[in-house]
Parts: C-alpha cells; structure tokens; sequence
C-alpha cells in the first residue's frame, strides 16, 4: 500500500532540496523512508520532468467568519455578474487572466476548498477570527473542503485586554489570558488590528497612532504591542504577533510601520498586508511609495517577517478589523457601500468593496508598491505571497501574482500599461529580480509553515504529511501554478490536471499553550457582569469541530520555546 | 407525551424563542415549565415544546395515514425527484439543519425561501444597497446612553431586551442607565420601555405609519435643512428638533428598527433613511444601529445559506448554480410557479401555506395541518430534542443550543439527508 512518486524535480527548502531529482514514498498518508520490500510500491506516479513541491500554505487569507459573510450577503449582484462573466471578462491591462481565475472575491465555504486545492495549495490561515465570532469561523472553515486550515485570534482592542492594561496586570497576568484566548477559540496565533484604535473608535476617536493614547483606558497602541508580543514569545507560541499596524492605507502610514518595528523589542513580530502600510507623502498627490525604506528596514530587522497584501486590478471587496479606518476610507468604496460594525466589545469590522483600477494613480502604484516590497527584501523566509485575500485581490490571482515575481518582462509590460503618473513615482522596472522556484516554494509552503508553527506541513521530509504538488515546469508561471497537473492530500490524489478528483476533509491547526486555568475566575466574573453570553458558551470544544465526522483538530507543538 | 430529560434538573439552557438567544435560562421543572431567567417568550416556547399534545406526534404520515419513517422518507424523495423545481419554504431551522436544507436544495434545483423575508428582505435590500452602520447586544449594555427603537417596542418581540442591556446596572465605562426614547409606537405598547423604578420611555409620535416622514424629517433637520412645516406625522418640529440635539449630544445612540414592524410598502426605503440617520450621526459622534430579527432561525438560516451558496435566501439552485432574487423567490410567488412544496418549520408549530402543489411538512410535532400534505414528517425541537447551533439577532455571536430530553423524534438534519441520500 506505498505509493511512489517517481523522479521529480524535488524543491523542498526545508531540507534545502533546489531541484534535486528523487522519488517520495507515501504510506498512510504520510512521507516515507524508501521501503526495503519494493513490492509493497503499490501504486506509482513516474513525475520525470516535473516539479514537486509540499503542498502551499496561504498564511493570510480571509476565509472564514462574519466579514466575509456580510461581504457574500451585501454583494450579490457582484458574485451574479462574475457567475455570467467569468469567461469573457473585458481584460484588465495588467491582468492577464487565464481560464481557471474566476475571480471571484467572495467564493462559498465550498468554492474557496475547490478553488485552492485546485492550486495546488493544501492550507489556508483566517487571519482575522474575532474571539467572540470564533465559532462562527469555524462552521465556516468546518464547511470548506479539501484544505487544512486555521485561524489567529485577534485581541488587543477587546476590553478585557485594555482593561488589565491600564490596570497594569502582571505579564503573567495577560499571557495566561492570551493561552486562555487561543483554547477557547481554538486558534493557531495571535492577531492584532489597528492595535487599540478599533475600541478607540467606539469612544470616537477617529485616528490613532503609535505613541498616541486610547482616552478611555489612556494607553497606547505601543503598549498593546508590546504587551501582546510578549505574551506571544513567552507563551511558546511558534507564530510570531500577527500585526495589522495602524494607520492603515493612510498616506505617510510607512512611519507608523517603521515605529512598529521598532516598539517589536526584538521579539519576533510579524506585519500582514505591508504593502497597505508603506505609503508615503511624496509628489504632487502627496501619495508615495516608501518601499524601499520599509524593505530596507525588513532587511535589517531579522526579527520581522511580512506578508505583502498585493493589489491585482479589479473589482473586490475589503473585509476588515478595522472599523475606525474602514470607517474613514468607506468614502473611497466602489460601489459606494459599506458596512461598519462594533462587535461585543471585543472586536470591529468594516467591508467595503474596492475597485482597483490600472488608470487610477493610487491603485497604480499601490500595485507598483506590493511589487517593490516583495522584490526588495532579500530574505524569502520572512515576507510571503499574499493578496490579503479578498482585501487586495482574490486568492485565485495567485499564479498571475508568481508569474510577475518570476518573469521581469511580463511584469515590466504590464507596468507600463498603468496611469502614467504612478510610473513616474516607481523604481519598480529598476528592479531587475526574478523570483526562483526554490524562492516561490519557500514563500509559499517551507516559510509559511515555519513561521505558522506546523509541526509537519509544508515540507517533504520524511514523516511530513504527505501534501504534495505536481507542476509541469512551464514559461508560462501564471499557467503553470494555475494548474497543477496532481495534488496529493493526505497521500491521496484529490487533484489531477487541475480538477478536483476527490473530495476529502482537512483539519483545523490549533496551538494550546499551557497555562493557570485560574485565570477564568475572573473571567467569568467579567462574562456574567459585561458581557451578553455565559463564559462556558465562548468556548468552542474540539467536538464541536469533529462531531460532523469530517472535522478534526491538529494542536501543534510549540517550536520556538526550546530553540 | 413524557418529557424524558437528558440531564437532571436544573439544566442550563440557551433559549431559541427568540433573537437575544438568552444563555442564562435555567430550567427547573418541565410540569409545568419553570424557568429561572425566564419571559414570555421563553416559557410559551418551553410550555409548547414540553407539551406536545398532539397524541400522534411521532408518527409519520403519508397522504394522512401513519407510517414508518423509511416510508415517509421515501416519499418525500419522490415528490421532489419528480419536480422540476421544489419550493423549500418555511425553513424554521438552525445551523446544522440548514446544512442539510442547503445540500438537498443543490441536488434537487430548489428555492429557498424563510417564512419572515417579507421583512428581512427589507434589510437584506438596505444592506445592499448603501450598507449600514450597526453595533450588537454588549456594545449596547456597556456604552449605549440614548436608545432610540423606531416603530417597535422592542418588548414585545425581544422580551429581555430592556432587562439585559437597559435597566442592568452592571457597565464597563460606569455610565448611567440609557434614557428610551420611542418613535413611532402606540402609547400602549410604550410600557415595555418603563424601567423598574418607574421611569418611563419618552414617546414621540403614536403612529407608525407616519415613522417614514419623521425619519425623513430628522435627516433633514440634522443637515441643518430649514422645515417648513409645523408638525409631521403630528409630532410637532420643535419635538424631533429636541430630538435631533439629543442624538447629537449623544455619546453612543444606539437606533432600533424591526423591518416586521413596518406596516407600509417599500419599508425598506425607510430603513435607508433610519441608515441615512445614523451615518451622518458618525460624521460628528458615535451612534449605531440594532435591526431587530423576526425569528424561527432567521439569522441562521441567512448565515448559513450565504457561506454555502454565496447568497441570504431568497435563493435557488440551478444545476448545482446558485442564484438569487429576493424579489422572484419569495414563497408566495414561487407557490404559483412550484410544482412542489417542501415545509420546514422545526421551532415552532408554523402551519405550511394552503397549497394544491405536492407537499412534503417536516417540523414541529404539533404542526397543525388544515390540508392533509403528501408527506408529514414530525422532527425534534432544536434546542429541546437535539443539540444545534444558532445565530443571535446581531450575527456575530453564534451559539450551541442543547439537547434536553431523549425521545424517538429524528432530527431534521438526519431526514433531510436520507431524503438526499435516495435521490442519489
């Protein structure tokens, strides 16, 4: 009962493997040494040729939970227009679109597990699960197929945090608190938007920045930084705080990310969707890109890592935290609607859909700026290929997005297709980097799952789960992540030339950190005075995960505490 | 029937009855029904869930006459094997049955419609078209200073409303009890806002027919628009001018509508001007909105059928497609067009529309039936007969709901499945 994956061209950074050929011996759904006994090779794939990656990882991708369900409830005449176009789309200049981008920013439970296993991609991670939302997240996840997922929990604007806070509670104190937090929600890490401007908001406040204080609780976004990260590293916690800085999509915003950087301590610290943070003030349009001073700091900060967020042209819809910016940039939205929410005092969220348009000079260069970032920083362990899915664009731009990073010329004809006045602002064809295989694999499968903390993902080590993608090695990079011609899951071969052969289930990664489960004492006392359900249902089981018999959860060893 | 409780007394219990999904209930005896955290609404739905009186409750019938599930099950598969289009209608469910509802729709080309769109599709359409700015249950406890419910009372439907996030003392930022202001709501009704120590809710304007000029006026006044009028909807200017002010002045305005309230045509115009309202509020202050929901799973059927076909009900499967049209698949117009009706109402005993389709009832036990449908398939409370899971009014809470007591009623999920499974 060993299946053997025959001479491909293996790129497994993980054990430094750059398109070394060897064969993998699957058995039970997981990678295996050679067997001594051929005979138990039951099953056979000869791969000469092809590429062989671990199945991707999309570490930030907003898959699950109440924003991208209000965004499918308010958008339906969008998602009707998509189902009637999705092949004679009028093509975006700097879009090229290929047959399997269906564009479509909002896709069901169901859709979003087709559409990424079809990919090639074998994970995806909900950056964004309000505590209080959680389960909701997970019905959610628990309803998409074919993919391993999971979720960071977002706190630092909850009022139970600012509250120990200002009272200066012990770091004992906040980081049982924050283990307490990631059982109850069943998350993988740590998230923190707007960090303080999302409760600041309530109190109407309108902007918030680093060193600037919270009225009510007289704290600042720095300390709910610092706080929180601490809380992070000395948990255990291999996934690193998952930061949405503030400012967001605010000209001049690259001060506050650098400032975020440097209120990290030292301590690991992740900044998502950077490239919505690295605006400057420059030019006529007082709009600038600040890549280069934000990937110089990435370069010289070894202890943070970021995903880009990268806009593609088009029309999406952006689901967020952070209802005190969304709030103010609901003015910008195309359509014009949004939906603005305070939630429990816990969280916020705003959706609003955006239309990214090439001739635009914001959005041009906004691109331009996603671009320069991801071909600035040096290190690909420590940025990743997101479009902060659906924010910047949908997922399913993936393979157009990796084609741009690996062939210059492609991405330099489509630059010069945008608002001119945004090319005259961009060093981007000055850039003269083409991303390799081997950097692609490490972005999207070896980093991810290094930085998210999965024991035995990503990788294609032996005892590794056998997730595995086939390429046929093509020019054509957009053509060829587009279409894999096999993905296995679990060691079972549930994609073949990029169609969906079987239909399977994938777990949902968690991390359960020791802790002092005195800490729900007052907790419980908080829940029955201020808030409007009982402590004991914010907590989700594992049953209420596996019980459908399709769900499973995977709580993955710490990492980095013994390192 | 006997009530064979699945745990001993006292049980803590979440309440389905309605939108609040009040988790502090504690039931403590079941003969008759005594709940600790209790209100109307909760105890006319344990009362009628732990007294079912119809003798038959658990039998299935086919054309009227008992039968065993597998029979019954068998012909409801049937029905919608021959139809080219099932009307799923009713769909007073939660989560999990929904699920199943959402699968057996894809194979079999159904229509979703619930039983309260009439109203949700007001929102649903407000929503749509500009969004909305709204806030939920414990943002209202802990900051709301001005309540302001618009042609509701908000008692009658939302039972614990006041009790829970008005009257209670208990805030975060130690702020006093909010002052409830009607609009719109007969002087009758207005005693729901009377708090415990007898202070009453102000009331502007008696007539809630008149709430969308009010509405319109308001937003006038709060851009500084002259009004020319002396009076609208009878409440005199100087009155929603003092309004105005209030909300103005108002840290966090909390504004409540039901869509079922509004007795008049394209309500949901109204509702845009009451978002309208609340926006420009934004410009200067914080204030947000509450939609009040109607019931019987209303936000957890939307919920559900948004994740799973990317669309709130109304909805249809076409080849496995999912489409939507709130205005085109409303139950009363897809009961001209069906050729089969598929009635779902679990909570409560909602009898299905009169109809000459082929029908298939599946719901409460107690459903009370004025035509014999083809198929009736009585199933277990949510909440009560099995566990589930449900959304509160706001959506961003979603909570278990427990099973309490063991009998042979089957789950609507398990019969919606093997219908499924034989149209295999």
């Amino acid at each position: 009962m060993i299946t053997l994956l025959k001479n491909g061209k293996i790129y497994d950074p993980a054990h430094n493997k750059d398109g070394v050929v060897e064969d993998i011996y699957i058995y039970q759904g997981r990678i295996v040494p050679k067997p001594l006994d051929h005979a138990k090779v039951t099953q056979t794939y000869d791969l000469t040729g092809k590429v062989v990656m671990a199945g991707a990882i999309d570490m930030h991708s907003h898959i699950g939970g109440g924003k991208v369900n209000i965004a499918r409830m308010m958008l339906p005449e969008y998602q009707q227009k998509q189902m009637q176009e999705i092949k004679n789309l009028s093509e975006p200049e700097a879009h090229i679109c290929t047959p399997y981008c269906s564009h479509h920013a909002t896709p069901t439970a169901t859709d979003t597990g087709f559409r990424y296993i079809e990919m090639g991609y074998t994970a995806a991670f909900e950056p964004a699960i309000s505590p209080i939302n959680a389960r909701q997240a997970h019905l959610e996840m628990g309803d998409t197929p074919m993919i391993d997922k999971g979720g960071y929990a977002m706190l630092g604007n909850d009022d139970y945090f600012l509250r120990m806070l200002a009272a200066k509670k012990d770091q004992k104190a906040i980081n049982d608190y924050v283990a307490w937090i990631l059982h109850a929600t069943q998350a993988i890490g740590i998230k923190v938007v707007n960090p303080g401007g999302i409760s600041a908001f309530k109190f109407n406040q309108r902007r918030l920045n680093l060193d600037e204080n919270h009225q009510h609780y007289q704290v600042s976004p720095r300390e709910v930084l610092q706080s929180l990260s601490r809380a992070v590293h000395e948990l255990g916690i291999a996934k690193p705080l998952h930061v949405h800085c503030n400012n967001l999509g605010a000209a001049g915003n690259f001060e506050t990310t650098l400032n975020t950087m440097g209120a990290s301590n030292g301590l690991p610290m992740h900044l998502t969707h950077i490239q919505f943070h690295s605006y400057g003030t420059e030019g006529d349009k007082k709009f600038s890109s600040a890549a280069a001073q934000i990937a110089e700091a990435l370069n010289k900060n070894k202890n943070i890592s970021a995903d880009v967020g990268q806009i593609l042209f088009n029309q999406t819809v952006t689901a967020s935290g952070d209802s005190m910016m969304q709030h103010l940039n609901a003015k910008h939205a195309n359509p014009k609607k949004s939906v603005i929410m305070d939630i429990e005092c816990d969280a916020g969220c705003g959706v609003l859909p955006f239309k990214y348009r090439d001739q635009n000079y914001v959005n041009a260069l906004q691109w331009a700026i996603g671009l320069e970032i991801f071909l600035s920083v040096e290190d690909p362990w420590r940025i990743f290929l997101t479009t902060d899915h659906p924010n910047g664009a949908p997922f399913t731009s993936y393979p157009h997005l990796i084609r741009l990073l690996m062939d210059k010329t492609f991405r330099n004809e489509a630059f010069a297709k945008l608002n001119l006045d945004a090319q005259s602002m961009s060093n981007l064809t000055s850039l003269n980097r083409e991303y390799s295989l081997y950097e692609i694999a490490i972005m999207t499968r070896a980093g991810a799952s290094k930085l998210i903390g999965l024991n035995d993902r990503g990788h294609l080590g032996v005892g590794a789960n056998a997730d595995i993608t086939v390429y046929t090695d093509q020019e054509n990079r957009e053509a060829m992540f587009a279409k894999p011609d096999y993905v296995f899951k679990n060691g079972e071969l549930v994609v073949k030339n990029g169609s969906v052969v079987k239909v399977v289930w994938g777990a949902t990664h968690t991390a359960k950190p020791a802790f002092d489960i005195g800490v729900e004492k007052d907790l419980k006392d908080y829940f029955d005075r201020y808030q409007t359900i009982g402590l004991d249902n914010f907590k989700i089981s594992d049953a209420e995960i596996f019980d459908d018999g399709r769900g499973s959860v995977v709580v993955n060893k710490n990492q980095h505490a013994n390192d | 029937m006997k009530n064979n409780l699945n745990s001993p007394l006292p049980i803590s219990v979440t309440c389905p009855a309605c939108g609040m999904l009040c988790d502090d209930l504690s039931l403590t005896d079941t003969t008759p029904v005594s709940i600790k955290n209790s209100c109307a609404k909760s105890i006319s739905f344990f009362e009628q869930s732990f007294n079912l009186s119809n003798s038959n409750a658990y039998a299935p019938s086919v054309s009227g006459k008992p039968t065993d599930l597998n029979t019954a099950i068998k012909a409801a598969a049937e029905i919608l094997a021959k139809s080219q289009a099932p009307l799923i209608a009713g769909l007073g469910t939660e989560v999990q049955g929904m699920r199943a509802i959402m699968r057996l729709a894809a194979k079999s080309n159904a229509i979703l419609d619930h039983m309260h769109s009439e109203s949700t599709v007001r929102n649903t359409l407000t929503m749509q078209n500009g969004g909305w700015l709204t806030t939920t249950l414990s943002e209202i406890k802990n900051r709301a200073d001005v309540i302001l419910a618009i042609g509701t009372d908000i008692g009658s439907s939302h039972p614990r409303f006041f009790e829970k996030l008005v009257w209670d003392s208990e805030s975060l930022f130690s702020k006093p009890s909010p002052e409830v202001i009607y609009l719109g709501v007969p002087e009758e009704k207005a005693k729901a806002g009377t708090a415990p120590d007898g202070k009453q809710a102000s009331v502007i304007g008696n007539d809630s027919s008149k709430v969308p000029e009010m509405i319109n006026a308001l937003n006038a006044m709060l851009i500084n628009k002259k009004i020319n009028a002396e009076t609208i909807g009878g409440v005199s200017v100087a009155t929603l001018q003092a309004l105005v002010e209030k909300l103005k002045t108002a840290q966090y305005a909390v504004i409540v509508w039901s869509a079922s309230s509004f007795k008049f045509s394209h309500a949901e115009l109204t509702i845009q001007s009451i978002v309208q309202l609340i926006n420009q509020l934004n410009e200067t202050t914080r204030a947000a909105g509450l939609p009040l929901n109607s019931g019987d799973g209303d936000s957890s059927v939307n919920n559900t059928s948004a994740w799973l076909s990317g669309y709130p009900t109304r909805n249809r499967f076409v080849n496995g497609k999912p489409e939507y049209d709130n205005y085109h698949f409303s139950t009363q117009k897809q009961l001209q067009n069906s050729d089969a009706l598929l009635w779902v109402s679990t909570f409560n005993p909602v009898s299905p529309p009169q109809t000459t389709l082929a029908s298939i009832v599946i719901g409460h036990p107690d459903t009370k039936l004025d035509s014999t449908p083809d198929v009736f398939i009585p199933v277990g409370i949510p909440g009560v007969d099995h566990a589930g899971a449900m959304f509160r009014m706001d959506s961003s809470i979603t909570l278990p709901l427990k099973k309490l007591r063991n009998n042979e009623l089957p789950n609507l999920s398990e019969v919606i499945n093997r219908i499924e499974a034989e149209l295999a």
